[in-house]
């Protein structure tokens, strides 16, 4: 038993381990060394934690089109950046009319309303156009195919949009009333993470419940556990694929404006890190699982966050800050190498076609 | 018009020949059993009637209405219903939803109550089932489940493949009796199965499928006094 076992482990298995128990000793030895010498107050963990919550919801929204679409299609939408950057930057210029007629201040829900709904409605028919042009016609297809051409989706949004709104930046215009901070108690938080937190929560609620409870929601499930028992229920199984592409990019649509008030710039390539992110959330949460999406952002949003200061300072590593997306892709590369089911799911590598 | 016509029907996968012209009939209100060996074609038959094959030639008729137009999820509307090869139940969904689904092309929600009742009724295990995973459902219950979720679409024509398959002689007796009792609630039955006895003994009429063709047809009783079928099908000598 236990000889079957030590064959078995080859030399790639050694490093592998090596290198992960390095890491980990690693980040256990630099967060015992910042905590340590105290360098930073508490005011500063409990700002970091709210800014990893704030990212982390955005992220699960984003996540959860990765996760619906893989798990009804067990195919990865890699275009879903695209998805995710089409609505808001398309926003951008809805909040600009907003504030010429005068009403991004004057109706400011109102207003947020509108780009919220023009964000999600312009992701939803991308990712829409996207699975009737780029995905549909290769179903069937090697599992690879459709992986390629969600690629070349990616650049061909991506240079599309930069076509349609110009290469610069966009920016995001400010509201009133999300200027400055709230005190709750002794704790300081921005007005603009609150409403990302805040929008998140109630936008995955909604997400679940539909998931969970409408027939839409049942059907999805249905269609993801077996296509032709569903055909048999008499569920039009494309339009179910359909609308789980609509759903998550009017998701990632809603994750976009969230996003725009925490980092108040749109262009082409504002999807690329956000949906690399998400993406390793979703994986990090069990790729498949909505609450595992939800899951994995988190933790994702919060070790992004509190990760820098935490343990690469305490190693002391300059520029700390700067590696914050180095922290999402080396959790992406042990996750897919230890633990590929992630913390709720199925295994991402050997799933039923 | 019978309420199911099947005729001269060839369906391939891919380049391969399944079904070299397969004709049958079910009149309103009766039981046919389709028997034939393993690899015979009796599932591509049923796939074929409910839509997710298309046959390359040859039609089915519902109620003298050619289905070749209408695909799988819609054919279910018009009033046919399946009890797929393995039972196929949503594992990761509860008993209450994969009834749910089943009653997926039903908008009247008395109606689907009433089905749903009646569902109960004839399966009480399911009802004290409902909040139940159906992954983790017992063989037996999955078939149930199985059965009861194709009946809650109200279906003229249910087709059934292989319910009896893996289940112990106990339940295989009390499949057999529900099929009986299903039919007597005005259900027309279509049952393929290898369990030629079992099947002959509760249909009115039978037919005997081979490498894709129908090779004989008969009522049940002749059926169950043929030679050839006792000597292949009924283990006699
Ligand atoms: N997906 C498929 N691709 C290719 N050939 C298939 C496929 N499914 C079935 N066949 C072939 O078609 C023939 C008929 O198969 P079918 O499943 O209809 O038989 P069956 O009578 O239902 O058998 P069983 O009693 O074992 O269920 C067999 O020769 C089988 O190998
Ligand atoms: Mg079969």
């Amino acid at each position: 038993m236990i000889r079957n076992w030590i064959q078995r482990i080859t030399l790639t298995d050694v490093i592998v381990w090596g290198v992960g128990i390095l890491i980990l000793t690693g980040v256990v030895w630099g967060s015992i060394v910042t905590l340590g010498i105290g360098k930073y107050s508490t005011a500063t963990w409990i700002d970091l934690t709210i800014s990893g919550l704030a990212l982390g919801g955005v992220y699960a929204l984003i996540a959860l089109g990765y996760t619906l679409v893989y798990g009804i299609l067990r195919m990865i939408n890699f275009a879903h950046s695209e998805v995710f950057m089409s609505g808001p930057f398309t926003a951008t210029f809805a909040a600009q009319a907003l504030i010429a007629i005068g009403w991004w201040n004057r109706y400011p829900w109102l207003s947020l309303l509108i780009v919220m709904a023009v964000a999600a409605a312009v992701s939803s028919s991308i990712a829409i156009l996207l699975e009737r042009v780029a995905y549909r016609p290769l179903r069937g297809a090697p599992r690879l195919v459709p992986l390629i051409t969600a690629i070349g989706a990616s650049f061909f949004l991506q240079y599309t949009f930069r076509g349609l709104y110009g290469s610069g930046l966009k920016a995001y215009p400010e509201m009133e009333i999300f200027k400055g901070v709230w005190m709750l108690g002794s704790v300081r938080i921005f007005k603009t993470q609150a409403a990302a937190i805040v929008g998140a929560i109630v936008m995955m609620l909604i997400l679940y419940g539909i998931v969970q409870y409408t027939k839409l929601g049942k059907a999805m499930r249905s269609v993801s556990e077996d296509k032709e028992v569903a055909a048999l229920m008499g569920i039009n199984v494309d339009r179910v694929i359909t609308s789980t592409f609509a759903l998550g990019g009017a998701s990632a649509g809603v994750a976009g404006i969230l996003y725009l008030l925490l980092f108040p710039v749109a262009n082409f390539f504002m999807g690329f890190f956000p949906g690399l992110k998400a993406f390793t959330a979703a994986v990090l949460g069990g790729i498949g699982n909505v609450p595992g999406a939800f899951l994995g952002a988190m933790v994702l949003g919060l070790l992004e966050s509190i990760g820098p200061n935490l343990f690469l300072d305490g190693l002391g590593v300059p520029a700390a800050g700067q590696l914050k997306d180095a922290i999402a892709f080396t959790i992406l590369v042990f996750i897919l190498i230890f633990r590929p089911s992630g913390i709720l799911g199925e295994r991402l590598t050997q799933t039923k076609a | 018009m019978s309420l199911l016509e099947v005729e001269n029907i060839h369906t391939y996968y891919g380049n391969i020949q399944a079904l070299r012209g397969v004709s049958l009939k079910v009149e309103k209100g009766e039981i046919v059993t389709l028997i034939g060996a393993n690899g015979a074609g009796k599932t591509t038959t049923l796939r074929t009637i409910s839509g997710l094959l298309k046959p390359r030639e040859g039609h089915v008729k519902l109620e003298g209405e050619d289905l070749a137009s209408y695909m799988a999820h819609e054919i279910v509307y018009k009033g046919v219903a399946m009890v797929p090869e393995g039972r196929g139940v949503f594992a990761r969904l509860t008993v209450m939803e994969n009834l749910e689904m089943g009653a997926f092309s039903l908008s009247n929600k008395e109606q689907i109550n009433r089905n749903l009742e009646r569902v109960f009724t004839l399966f009480p295990r399911l009802k004290e089932r409902r909040a139940q995973v159906a992954g983790t459902l017992s063989g037996g219950e999955q078939q149930m489940l199985a059965t009861g979720r194709a009946l809650m679409a109200s279906p003229s024509v249910l087709l059934m493949d292989e319910p009896s398959m893996g289940l112990a002689p106990v339940l295989v007796e009390v499949i057999f009796d529900t099929i009986q009792q299903i039919n007597r609630e005005g259900v027309t039955i279509l049952l393929v199965e290898q369990n030629a006895l079992m099947a002959l003994g509760v249909a009115h009429r039978g037919y005997v499928l081979q490498t894709g063709e129908i090779v004989l047809s008969d009522s049940a009783e002749k059926l169950r006094k043929d030679p050839t079928v006792q000597k292949a099908y009924l283990g006699m000598e």
